[in-house]
């Protein structure tokens, strides 16, 4: 067995010395598909609502009818009389009220025009703009049926398609996000932790007066990350592809091929950061706030780029799990192949060798005490 | 004498600490021989560990040059790597693996395998054998130590610096550690050695004394007995304070202090009788004292060349 592998056999005896830690590293990622695909969801379902219908006749009858039949919507409240729609929402229940103006029908039909009012709970912005685009859509298929035949002499109508997501799947977001995120932490928070703990345990200083090349050292305690990083990836694209339903529409090898190059990538950064850590509560401060948060907040995968200001959207470049992120959804839901992201594979590929060149530049060959 | 192995001209270290500059090593010259165990002795904070890792290319000394076996430590440290076995103060083997692992693993670091020379480690490691499937954190304070040097050994190094090797270990194993040191001398090998207890220094056969980043002599230490100047006496009263008292008042006394149950009291005059301190100490009304006149230990020589510098 040649050195280097017995140095790759020893950090697994750490490894798998440590059953806490090896639980924690291969049921992360199953945790955390199932938690973002069962519990955790930015998607309105079940909202509650009141109703104040001052009209009480045969269409607002069928509107409601509808509105309760939607799956976005639970009426819990009906409401007879306007000041009882503060009073609802301060209870803290409803989110959004629907309020039909008197004789709704007879307006409908004589003057052609009726008024259906929409009060939102504006406290979470997104939920409430959700919950008036889901009843507005609703208020206009029934309009469109009453049309029915009787064409309108101008009409443009908008015909919305979301393609790659028809059914707006959160998962389809989400499944590339965790992956970027696993990766991350196994690759860079437990490498530069390995790392630094042999400097924090002073093994690193018996290994220093050795003659082997301590960068050596350093290359071999990421070998068995590497391996739980593929199986990591492995068991995240099982789940979602069989419990979450999230398609693979571009080849498979070219993702984990994408992957790899990407725990590559993580592997270096975590060399980075041992490179600089002296302790291991410095290590992993490091990883979860130099590179942990920004990929929550930079990576496109919580929040969009294109809303930032232009400084953060700069800045959004420089973290590796943003190029990631972009890659993953192009092979995984767009179905795209290596042509149209060969782009964001070299930014990765240029990233990780800068990381690699500033890691060997900076390891120390003596002890670094000063 | 026998050809060098360890020689350093004016090696000078600092550190900074919080805008405080602290001098480690100051104006540090040294020769060590071949086959010789060499004992660095010094209290806490005398700049030993700096020296060591000075010695064995883990830290840049500020200025000055050493060679150990011939290499330059700050140019030639690859090659010199090669040929040190290095021990640190902190216990620093994985604890998470197996005496047998840990051993197999520093094997391996050095190219080599716990075959090929396990003639040299045979004597310290059948001590530690029985235990070779027990994890390194499970072992007791004197059988890590072993295993430590078992391991610095494992690659048949020509010199063995070993930083307190004996911190924290029972007077028992303290023994079997240096008739282990002893067996590795008579195999060839130098052996740099630092220590905090001064009863250790007389089993080495030269040794640097240290203090405040300096070294005040370096001699066998049956040479820094004979350099102690004046005669030496050892005094026991049941009244120890007033003793103390009575005998730092005289001006005729250099020094005095407490050394285990015992005053040691150093008088520079050769001719000085012992009615004499008798009679000072009945005239400051202290009778029942039992006095002696005693060779001085490393200890006594130690405090008093720290006393004049």
């Amino acid at each position: 067995m040649g050195q280097f592998w017995i140095f790759v056999r020893k950090e697994m005896w750490h490894i798998l010395r440590d059953k806490q830690t090896l639980f924690v590293l291969l049921g992360m990622p199953i945790s955390q598909i199932l938690i973002f695909g069962f519990a955790l969801s930015n998607e309105v379902k079940n909202s509650k609502i009141a109703i104040l219908d001052h009209s009480k006749d045969l269409t607002t009858q069928q509107l409601i009818k509808r509105i309760e039949s939607s799956k976005y919507f639970e009426i819990t409240d009906y409401l007879s009389h306007s000041s009882e729609i503060e009073e609802s929402f301060k209870k803290g229940d409803i989110k959004l009220a629907i309020i039909f103006s008197p004789d709704f029908e007879k307006n409908l039909y004589h003057s052609h025009e009726a008024s259906v009012q929409f009060i939102a709970d504006g406290t979470d912005p997104n939920v409430g703009t959700t919950l008036v685009n889901y009843g507005s859509a609703i208020i206009r298929d029934y309009q469109d049926e009453l049309l029915g035949e009787k064409k309108l002499p101008y009409q443009i109508k908008p015909e919305v398609r979301m393609i790659y997501n028809e059914q707006l799947n959160a998962s389809y977001n989400f499944v590339p996000g965790v992956m970027a995120m696993v990766l991350l932490l196994v690759c860079s928070l437990m490498t530069s932790v390995a790392i630094v703990r042999e400097k924090e345990l002073g093994t690193m200083e018996v290994l220093l007066a050795s003659p082997l090349n301590p960068f050596f050292v350093v290359i071999s305690k990421s070998i068995p990350y590497l391996f739980i990083s593929i199986f990591n990836i492995l068991s995240i694209l099982f789940l979602s592809y069989f419990i979450l339903e999230v398609p693979i529409r571009g080849s498979v090898f070219l993702l984990i091929a994408e992957s790899i190059l990407f725990i590559i990538t993580s592997l270096s950064l975590g060399l980075f950061v041992s490179s600089i850590a002296k302790t291991q509560t410095s290590a992993m401060f490091g990883t979860l706030i130099g590179l942990f948060m920004p990929t929550l907040m930079f990576s496109g995968f919580m929040f969009p780029i294109d809303n930032m200001p232009v400084p953060m959207q700069i800045l959004s470049n420089i973290i590796p799990s943003k190029w990631f992120f972009i890659i993953v959804k192009s092979i995984m839901i767009k179905g795209l192949g290596y042509m149209s992201i060969w782009k964001e594979t070299l930014i990765l590929v240029l990233f990780t060798i800068l990381m690699i060149f500033i890691s060997v530049k900076k390891f120390n060959k003596r002890l670094d005490i000063e | 004498m026998a050809t060098i192995s360890i020689q350093c001209q004016h090696i000078k270290k600092s550190y900074t600490l919080k805008k405080n500059k602290i001098i480690a090593l100051d104006d540090i010259n040294l020769e060590v021989y071949k086959s010789e165990i060499f004992g660095l002795i010094g209290p806490d904070g005398a700049g030993k560990t700096s020296l060591i890792r000075i010695l064995a290319s883990l830290i840049l000394p500020d200025s000055g040059s050493a060679k150990v076996e011939e290499c330059d430590v700050i140019h030639d440290f690859e090659k010199l790597r090669t040929k040190i076995g290095y021990m640190p103060g902190r216990f620093s083997l994985y604890q998470d693996l197996t005496v047998q692992e840990n051993l197999e693993f520093f094997a391996s670091v050095f190219n080599t395998t716990v075959q090929d020379n396990y003639h040299l480690i045979n004597d310290i490691y059948k001590q530690i054998e029985v235990f070779k499937f027990r994890t390194a954190g499970a072992l007791s304070g004197g059988m890590k130590q072993k295993l430590a040097l078992c391991c610095a050994l494992i690659h048949s190094p020509s010199i063995l610096f070993l930083d307190e090797p004996t911190t924290g270990v029972d007077a028992v194993s303290r023994i079997e550690f240096w008739e282990m040191l002893t067996e590795l001398k008579r195999k060839g090998m130098t052996i740099f050695v630092s220590t905090p207890y001064m009863d250790e220094a007389s089993l080495c056969d030269r040794i640097a004394l240290m203090q405040s980043g300096k070294i005040l002599s370096v001699s066998s230490p049956s040479q820094v007995k004979q350099q102690y100047s004046g005669t030496l006496w050892s005094l026991q009263s049941i009244h120890m304070y007033h003793l103390m008292q009575a005998l730092k008042k005289w001006s005729r006394v250099d020094s005095a202090f407490s050394f285990g149950e015992s005053i040691h009291v150093g008088i520079s005059e050769q001719n000085i009788s012992e009615i004499e301190i008798k009679n000072y100490l009945l005239q400051n009304g202290i009778s029942e004292i039992n006095i002696q006149r005693i060779e001085p230990t490393v200890e006594d020589c130690f405090m008093q060349l720290m006393d004049k510098n």
